[in-house]
Order: C-alpha cells, then structure tokens, then sequence
C-alpha cells in the first residue's frame, strides 16, 4: 500500500516538474496578488488587517492550487489508475502531494508579505507554524472539494462556492490562533484547545475523504 | 386516515403554540420584555430545522449504500424544507435581535449580528445553498446523486463543530455562552425556561418538526409522481 502510494506521489511530483508551467502560475498568482495588495494601501496595514488579507490569500491560492488536483487528470487516466489502485491510496497520494505543494505556497506568500507588506508579527517563528498547520488544513479541505467538483461541469467555480462555507469555521480558528503571535493574550491553555481543535477537525477531514472517496471514484 | 394521525397533531399544537404562545403569561424579564413569545417560533425553526438536516444526511449514507433512486429524492427534499426552516429562523432571529440587542442608535444589526452563534447558522445555510447549487450542475442523474450525497454527509459533518462545538468555546449576546451555567449552545431548556413557557415550548417544537416533515413528505410526493418513469424498482 505504501509503495503505491509513493508511487502516485511520485507521479504528481515528476509531472509538477515537467509541467512547470502550472507550478510558477501559481507564485506568479500570489506574488501578484500580494502586490496588488501593497499598491492598495497607502501606508502599510495595522496587525488585524494584515492577519485577515493573510488568510484570505491564503483560501484564494488553495483554490488555485488544489483545484488543478483532480481537474488535470483525464477520464483515460482515471481509468488506469482504478485499474491499478485502491481509492484510498490515490486520495491518501492526491491528499499528501496537495499538503506539500500548499505549505510550500503558503511559505511563499508568508515571504513576500513579510516582504511588501512589512512584519507586524511579533513571533514570527510561531506565525510560520500557524500558517504550515492552516495550509494543511485548507489544502485536505479543498482536495476533497476538488475531487467532487471534478464530477460536475463548471467545477472551477465550483469548488469555491462549496469550500468556502466549510472551510470557515477553522479559518475563522486560524485568524484568531495566529493573533497569538501579534502579543494578544489568551486565556491559558487557550491556544492549546484551538490548535487541537483544528488539528483534530483536519483528521476528521482525512477520515471522511477516505471513506468517502471510492463513491465519487466509480463511474 | 389511519396515517395522517401526526398531521392533525401536528395542526392541534401549531394551533395551540400560536394561541397559547400569544396569550400565555410569560416572566417579565428586562430588554426582552414580551419578545420572549418569539422564542415559541424563533427557537422551534432551529430544532426543525436541525432534524431535518439530519434525516436528510441518514437518507444520503442509505442512497450511497443502496443506489436507490428514491432515497437521492428524500435526500434532497428534506434538506430542501431544512433550509427554508433555516432562513426562517434566521429571519426571526434578527427580527428579535433587532429590537433586544441593539441597544443605541447608532449600532447596526449587522454590526450586532457577527456572533459566533448566528455564523454556525449562516454557515449552514451557505452549505446547503451549495449543495443546491451542485445538484444544478448536474444533467446526469446517477452522477448527481451519488455526488450530491458524498457532499451532503461531508457537510453535514463538518457543520457539526461549527453549530456544536465552536459556539460553547467563544462569549456570545445570543443566549448559552460560556460563564452562564447553561452549557447548551443556544438554550437549555431545563433551566432558563419556566415551567409554563417549557409547556407550551415543547408541544411548539414537535408542531413545527412534523410540519416539516409534512411539507417535505408533500414535495416528495409530488417528485416521485414526476420522476415515475426513473424509478423501477
């Protein structure tokens, strides 16, 4: 099971290399769109501000990113790789490759707005984990999303209009966890319930693609 | 006749809800004064609405385990009755929010109405509106509901911490916040409800739950007659 895995894991990396295209797409996507925000701006925006056009970028790339999972994958193809693996394997290979190509655009975006929108953060150590666990998160949602939208026709948009009432309960626990690192205090023990909280709502996720899955993968 | 018992019991107390929701003696509490009667509409909207969603996701789970066609119907109508019970409970929430929670003139409801409590709710209007809006995007119907399924028990179950869980960790206006010792996201009826409003409070619950049930049983029918031709079983 594992070597499949890999395997598939293996075949979305080498593709993301030999299709570059779609990868720098995607940096050229938040870096225009975090300068968008740096022309929008006069002076540079307070802590909250920052906080909240931070994971709002963070939800648009996901869809962007992710969304590309299913979409890129033919009917002739989905057919060998039913004939090769079990649902699980293939969304537990899709699921992983999304967590890693979103943490890393996640790091992306973080960089280039400690870049041009300069670093209100105080604990910048402890944001860059909040912002590794948030697009973990947001990326298992989207997998999902975009493996039902796949399904339907006009999926791209989708994905958005399906993702976005789910996802925000935990982003709404993300942008108030990651006010910890601006020197908010909480109440103790606080910031350990929250990231439990989302963490245990990401396993959740994981389990219900799992089960879920092989009924959108027949046809 | 024999079947349509919990029709007229459901007619019986609606009847009663309305004529002893309006003229019962209620406690004369500050702020909500007797836009406490609300709570006899306001409050049951939820539960339906709640229960609703509920079947609606148990005939998802049987249409994935046994393909019927029928089931994808049930589904669908079900949520469907759940939905609208949602924005009507919505509705009368900013209606009383709009008359106890605004205190001066210059607050906004919707100023007022970002609360954790209200956001679970407009959370779950937004999934079931989605839902709706995939079932649109389909032409095959096979296709249609076996996707549609898959997303409703998704959503259902991510809805679930965000109307169960988040709303007992965070202060809120709406009642049931952490620190008054009701430990209920929104109300508990045990203890912030006297005797005589829990009396008609409860006949008031299942009356709107079996109208809602009767309003989708209706609309189910009338799909069944539609899609005669589709189902063989």
């Amino acid at each position: 099971m594992f070597k499949r895995i890999y395997a598939l894991l293996h075949k979305d990396v080498l593709l993301e290399f030999r299709q570059k295209h779609t990868f720098y797409g995607i940096v050229l996507y938040i870096a225009s769109t975090v300068f968008v925000i740096y022309l929008s701006f006069p002076d540079k925006p307070d802590g909250a501000t920052w906080n909240s056009l931070f994971w709002i970028i963070q939800l648009f790339i996901c869809v962007n990113a992710v969304a590309k999972s299913f979409l890129q994958e033919s009917k002739g193809r989905m057919l060998y790789f039913y004939s090769i693996a079990s649902p699980a394997e293939f969304i537990i290979s899709k699921i992983i490759y999304n967590v890693l190509l979103m943490v890393l655009m996640s790091s992306i975006s973080l960089i280039l707005f400690f870049f041009f929108l300069t670093n209100p953060v105080n604990n910048a150590l402890q944001f860059t984990g909040i912002v590794i666990l948030g697009g973990i998160s947001i990326s298992l949602v989207f997998t999902l999303m975009s493996a039902i939208a796949a399904k339907a026709q006009q999926n791209a948009a989708l994905i958005a209009i399906m993702g976005f009432p789910i996802i925000l309960p935990q982003l709404l626990m993300l942008m108030k966890l990651s006010k910890v690192a601006f020197a908010e205090v909480f109440r103790a023990g606080a910031v350990m319930q929250l990231s439990l909280l989302i963490v245990g709502l990401d396993v959740l996720v994981v389990a219900m693609a799992v089960v879920l899955f092989p009924y959108l993968w027949k046809d | 006749m024999k079947k349509s018992w919990w029709k007229i019991l459901s007619f019986v107390l609606l009847i009663y809800t309305v004529v002893a929701g309006f003229l019962i003696k209620v406690p004369d509490l500050p702020i909500i004064h007797q836009s406490i009667r609300n709570l006899y509409f306001h409050v049951c909207m939820w539960f339906a609405m709640m229960i609703l969603f509920i079947i609606s996701f148990v005939y998802s789970i049987l249409y994935l385990n046994t393909s019927r066609y029928i089931n994808d119907i049930y589904a669908r109508q079900f949520a469907a009755v759940g939905a609208f019970l949602g924005i009507l409970g919505y509705s009368t929430g900013a209606i009383w929010a709009n008359y106890t929670w605004l205190t001066d003139q210059n607050q906004s409801l919707g100023s007022v109405l970002k609360e954790p409590k209200l956001l679970g709710a407009a959370i779950a209007l937004l999934i079931y509106g989605a839902y709706f809006v995939l079932r649109g995007s389909f032409t095959d119907i096979d296709k249609r509901a076996r996707v549609s399924a898959v997303y409703n028990i998704f959503a259902f179950v991510m809805l679930f911490p965000s109307i169960w869980i988040i709303p007992r960790m965070v202060g809120s206006l709406h009642p049931g916040a952490p620190g008054s010792d009701t430990g209920n996201p929104a109300l508990n009826a045990q203890k912030d409800l006297d005797a005589v409003m829990r009396m008609v409070f409860y006949p008031a619950v299942i009356g709107w739950t079996l109208l809602g049930v009767w309003i989708a049983t209706l609309k189910i029918r009338i799909q069944l007659l539609q899609d005669k031709t589709l189902i063989n079983e």
